[in-house]
């Protein structure tokens, strides 16, 4: 492996302009280097900006500040050199197998033979001969993805850009594509001499990369960089590998701890209103609480082992940690999820004794609930429309971000009978239904 | 060693007769077309020196020449969606101006354009039956456009992003783009929307093959003429000779374009789940085995193919910089601004000026008139059709036998059957205000019956199940059940069919039988009558009125509920 810098991106920032005419921070200053060799892992949770950072290494988006060079060459569009593999695979219903792969090499403009050639050779290697004359629907996802790969090496890339490559496969065919995947890799089989992966999956991150940078949320920005330096192949039972892992947890979950909500505080009403928060479903909160609460975990889980017994990622799992953290029915920190007294209560309480906790700490705690629930207690009508705190929101987040957050504040509100929504007429109101 | 291909290389392999039927085939269309337009640059007093002639002999000259004029319109709505559309997509700053003025357009009854136009094409060619020509497709046209672009704006609109982003990043030029990408994506939609406008457009071909407008009157040889005369001269039988003809007609470009283009369309549908039932057709069949077609398809991928790789490069533009965008905004603001003061002025001028404000008030009272007459009629043929509708959709046998027979109907011109309501009329002596009212909606009513039968069969088996399973029954059943379940279905038919409904009033308030003419009050008799009349004035008030009130009507009722029925009913 030597040193020569693939890619390099310098103070990247990237905004999106406001409704009111301010700027939503997505992408804040990141720094980024691939070398010759190299796997990089971008791993965080959705809404981190690390797929904004790879559209912007692909070229098909601009950033707002900062640079970025391949081989020393300013990026300003798709660079010849550079090709991408793809979420929901993106290829076209229309063309068959060997057709979506010829594709890049017709827009290369590429005599027909040679063309033919290599695109053979590119599904010969990606393992889908016998498959040329099939149209998508026909495949199986893990055989779409194979396109996807097949289609992204033909046109002979140095880097390979890949976003979150196997998340929309099923587990069994996600980790056959990993596997194969690798070995074309260390084989040196494959034309490419870097790759840059997008991943909100620990295990996949540590699995594939030499070097993984931890995004942090709002704005996106790279909280740590973690060198792995496992040999290839991988186990995920090993010790040296789970530790990894657990490390990386305690990454996450210690940065997780320093972003968690302030009490609410008199003198500020507006304090803390401007934070996003997740739809996590009651029922998910209670059903974590239960799991914690009695054996064998009895009040303190260690996340990695939660999330495996749980079959649960880190998007799925992190959230309802944090609301859990947020609410204070239970604390999160240096990998571990521990249930505050209040949090024990909670889980061993009926229903009705579970509403009053849900309650009280909703009200506490989530400045947003305890403001909703001010403005209709100051109303003579007790009533009031969601437009109006949906503008107060749109000072601090994106519409959808705001729209996002009153639908978790209406369906926590709803569980904790504090107040109540009218869809049909946008609004809420203290009275409950008869 | 190089790749030139040697010329005449096809003549290695010898003639084979796949090339005879082609060479066949080829000189039949050639002549088929010479035949059909040596006439065009006649002069005009040619055209009326040979009248028209009732003898059925004439009906499959006069048929041909009438789907020519069809397919012609049906091209240039192409060619003007695959255009409009794209600019509209394409261009943030254009599509604001661009959506609202189709919408508009798509709201002025069709019908309007032809008297409009008319003069404008005769004077673009004077004296010769090309302009008659011209005018009669583009009034086809004017009813086969607006939909078939706004589907394609549409489907523009809702590329899958990352799509596009894979067409980018493998460094396919917007050319090459374009016809890989969005009109593949965008082709079942406008293969459907073709079809609902091949429908639309026969029935507006009796109204523009014979047009005359005030002192103009041009009969130009199709089957709508025909049907004009027959009408005229009070044949029957002729009549009854057109309307088997229209069948034949209707049920050949359905069997061999329509039903192989959505079978072929089918597998350019995005959603990949190889599920429901997959569209057949026979003749598809015949034109996939046949390599004449490949090697026609091939051609058209190397001519693609060719011109994005000649076409010179503009990908590498360089990012507008803040000032110049601000100068194209203002110039485009000062364009925009010229063409409104433009449109006033000729407002002020051929409108404004001449019109008295009792005019504008019957005019509106006209317009009330008529907006009664189509809101109870959508009530009444809902009342019909929703029930029958639901009934079908829930039996799959039902849905086989009825869904070919309404889409037949739909597409069925309407107009011909009028003369049978006039003939009723005078013999029983009934009131035009009411009896000719049914007219309007005759032809629009199936768009209710296909949506709602659409919606019940979409009703998930589980929901129904449940339903029985709790003993819901009777008119509870269809009160929670049937009837919030195809009410998004039912709301979007019945758009289609109160837009229709207010074209076909004016051809529907005002019908003749030879000498005899039965009217009703409404706004559709009046621009009918302003028409014949010649008065440009009433003409442009009648359908700016129209106009307004379907706009209008769109964007305060229909619209709401629409959006309303979505949210609030969509399954899933």
């Amino acid at each position: 492996m030597n040193n020569t810098a693939l890619l390099e991106v310098r103070d990247v920032r990237k905004t999106f302009p406001k409704a009111d005419g301010g700027e939503l921070l997505v992408l804040a200053d990141v720094n980024l280097r691939v070398n010759e060799g190299e796997i990089v892992g971008l791993l965080g949770r959705s809404g981190s900006g690390k797929s904004t950072l790879l559209r912007v290494i692909a070229g098909l988006a601009n950033s707002s500040a900062g640079s970025c060079n391949y081989l020393g060459k300013l990026v300003t569009g798709p660079a010849h050199g550079i090709a991408m593999v793809f979420q929901s695979f993106a290829i076209f219903p229309w063309l068959t197998v060997f057709e979506n792969v010829a594709l890049g090499l017709e827009a290369q403009r590429l005599p027909k033979d040679e063309i033919r050639r290599r695109s053979l050779e590119a599904i010969d290697l990606i393992g889908l001969d016998g498959f040329e004359s099939a149209y998508p629907r026909e495949l199986s996802g893990g055989m779409r993805q194979r396109v996807g790969f097949a289609r992204a090496l033909v046109v002979h890339p140095t880097i390979l850009l890949m976003d979150e490559p196997f998340s929309a496969l099923d587990v069994l065919t996600a980790e056959t594509l990993r596997t194969d995947f690798l070995d074309l890799w260390s084989e040196g089989r494959m034309p490419i001499k870097g790759v840059v992966l997008v991943t909100h999956n620990i295990e996949e991150a540590v699995l594939m990369c030499d070097r993984i940078l931890v995004f942090g949320s709002n704005p996106g920005r790279i909280l740590s960089e973690i060198p792995v330096t496992l040999p290839q192949p991988r186990n995920r039972l090993d010790p040296s590998f789970r530790a990894l892992v657990e490390r990386i947890y305690v990454e996450m979950t210690t940065k997780m701890a320093a972003s968690g909500a302030a009490p609410r505080n008199e003198n500020f009403p507006g304090l803390g209103i401007g934070s996003v928060l997740p739809r996590v479903s009651s029922n998910l909160l209670s059903g974590l609480m239960e799991t914690v609460a009695v054996p064998p975990f009895n009040g303190v889980a260690d996340l990695p082992k939660l999330a495996h017994d749980l079959q649960m990622e880190i998007d799925d799992l992190f959230p309802v940690a944090e609301t859990l953290q947020m609410m204070r029915l239970a604390e999160v920190a240096g990998g571990d999820i521990k249930l505050t007294d209040v949090g024990l209560a909670f889980a061993n309480a009926a229903l009705d004794e579970r509403k009053r906790i849900f309650a009280r700490q909703l009200l506490n705690y989530v400045p947003l609930a305890a403001h909703i629930r001010r403005v209709l207690d100051e109303r003579p009508t007790h009533v009031a429309r969601k437009s109006r705190f949906l503008d107060e929101l749109e000072d601090f987040m994106a519409n959808e971000a705001a729209e996002q957050t009153l639908r978790a504040i209406v369906s926590w509100a709803r569980y904790a009978e504090a107040f109540a929504y009218d869809d049909e007429n946008a609004s809420f109101s203290l009275e409950n239904p008869s | 060693m190089s790749n030139r291909i040697p010329p005449f290389a096809f003549v290695r392999d010898l003639a084979t007769r796949w090339d005879a039927i082609a060479v066949v085939i080829v000189i039949g269309l050639v002549a088929f077309l010479g035949t059909a337009s040596h006439g065009l640059l006649a002069p005009l007093s040619k055209l009326q020196a040979t009248p028209l002639s009732l003898d059925p002999v004439h009906l499959p000259e006069y048929a041909a020449r009438t789907t020519l004029r069809m397919f012609a319109a049906l091209g240039l709505s192409l060619i003007f969606t695959l255009t409009y559309a794209t600019w509209a997509a394409k261009s943030p700053r254009a599509g604001k101006l661009l959506i609202p003025i189709l919408d508009i357009l798509q709201s002025v009854p069709i019908l309007g354009f032809i008297s409009i136009t008319v003069a404008f094409f005769m004077s673009l060619v004077p004296g010769r039956v090309l302009g008659a020509e011209l005018a009669a497709i583009f009034a086809i046209f004017t009813s086969q456009a607006w939909n078939m672009a706004f589907s394609f704006y549409q489907s523009l609109r809702t590329v899958p992003a990352e799509l596009t982003e894979a067409a980018k990043s493998f460094h396919l030029s917007s050319w090459m783009r374009f016809w890989q990408l969005e009109v593949p994506f965008g082709m079942p939609a406008l293969i459907w929307n073709m079809m609902m406008s091949m429908s639309g457009g026969w029935f507006f071909v009796v109204a523009s093959e014979s047009i005359s407008v005030g002192h103009t009157s041009v009969t130009l040889p199709g089957i709508g003429s025909y049907i004009a005369l027959a009408i005229a001269e009070r044949n029957l039988t002729a009549i009854g000779w057109a309307i088997l003809t229209m069948l034949i007609v209707i049920l050949l470009y359905d069997q061999l374009l329509f039903r192989p283009l959505v079978a072929w369309a089918d597998r350019l549908r995005v959603e990949q789940d190889p599920g429901g039932r997959v569209p057949r057709s026979w003749a598809l069949t015949v034109i996939q085995r046949s390599r004449l077609t490949s090697a026609v398809a091939n051609a058209f991928y190397s001519a693609v193919r060719w011109i994005s790789w000649t076409a010179p490069v503009v990908s590498k533009r360089p990012h507008r910089t803040a000032s110049t965008s601000r100068r194209t905004d203002w110039l485009w603001t000062a364009l925009v601004a010229a063409l409104v003061m433009f449109a006033m002025w000729q407002m002020l001028r051929g409108l404004i000026v001449a019109t008295t404000l009792t005019e504008v008030g019957t005019t509106v009272k006209l317009a009330l008139l008529t907006m009664l007459r189509v809101f109870l009629l959508i009530s009444i043929a809902s009342m019909v059709w929703v029930p029958i509708g639901v009934w079908v959709g829930l039996r799959p046998r039902a849905r086989e036998i009825v869904q070919p027979i309404a889409q037949f109907l739909a597409a069925f011109p309407a107009n011909l059957l009028f003369p049978l309501a006039v003939y009723g009329i005078v013999a029983w002596r009934l009131n035009p205000d009411v009896w000719l009212s049914p007219l309007m909606i005759l032809g629009t009513q199936w768009y209710i019956l296909f949506n709602v039968i659409a919606g019940a069969t979409g009703i998930p088996g589980e929901l129904r199940y449940a339903a029985q399973n709790l003993n819901v029954t009777g008119w509870l059943w269809w009160r929670r059940v049937a009837l919030p379940a195809v009410i998004p279905y039912y709301v979007t038919g019945a758009i289609t069919a109160s837009g229709g409904s207010w074209n076909a009033a004016i051809v529907a308030e005002l019908v003749t039988w030879g000498n005899t003419e039965v009217k009703a009050h409404g706004l559709g008799a009046y621009i009918a009558e302003a028409t014949a009349a010649g008065d440009f004035h009433r003409i442009v008030l009648g359908i700016a009125t129209m106009s307004v009130f379907v706009v209008a009507i769109n964007r305060f009722f229909w619209r709401p509920l629409y959006y309303y029925a979505e949210r609030k009913f969509r399954i899933g």
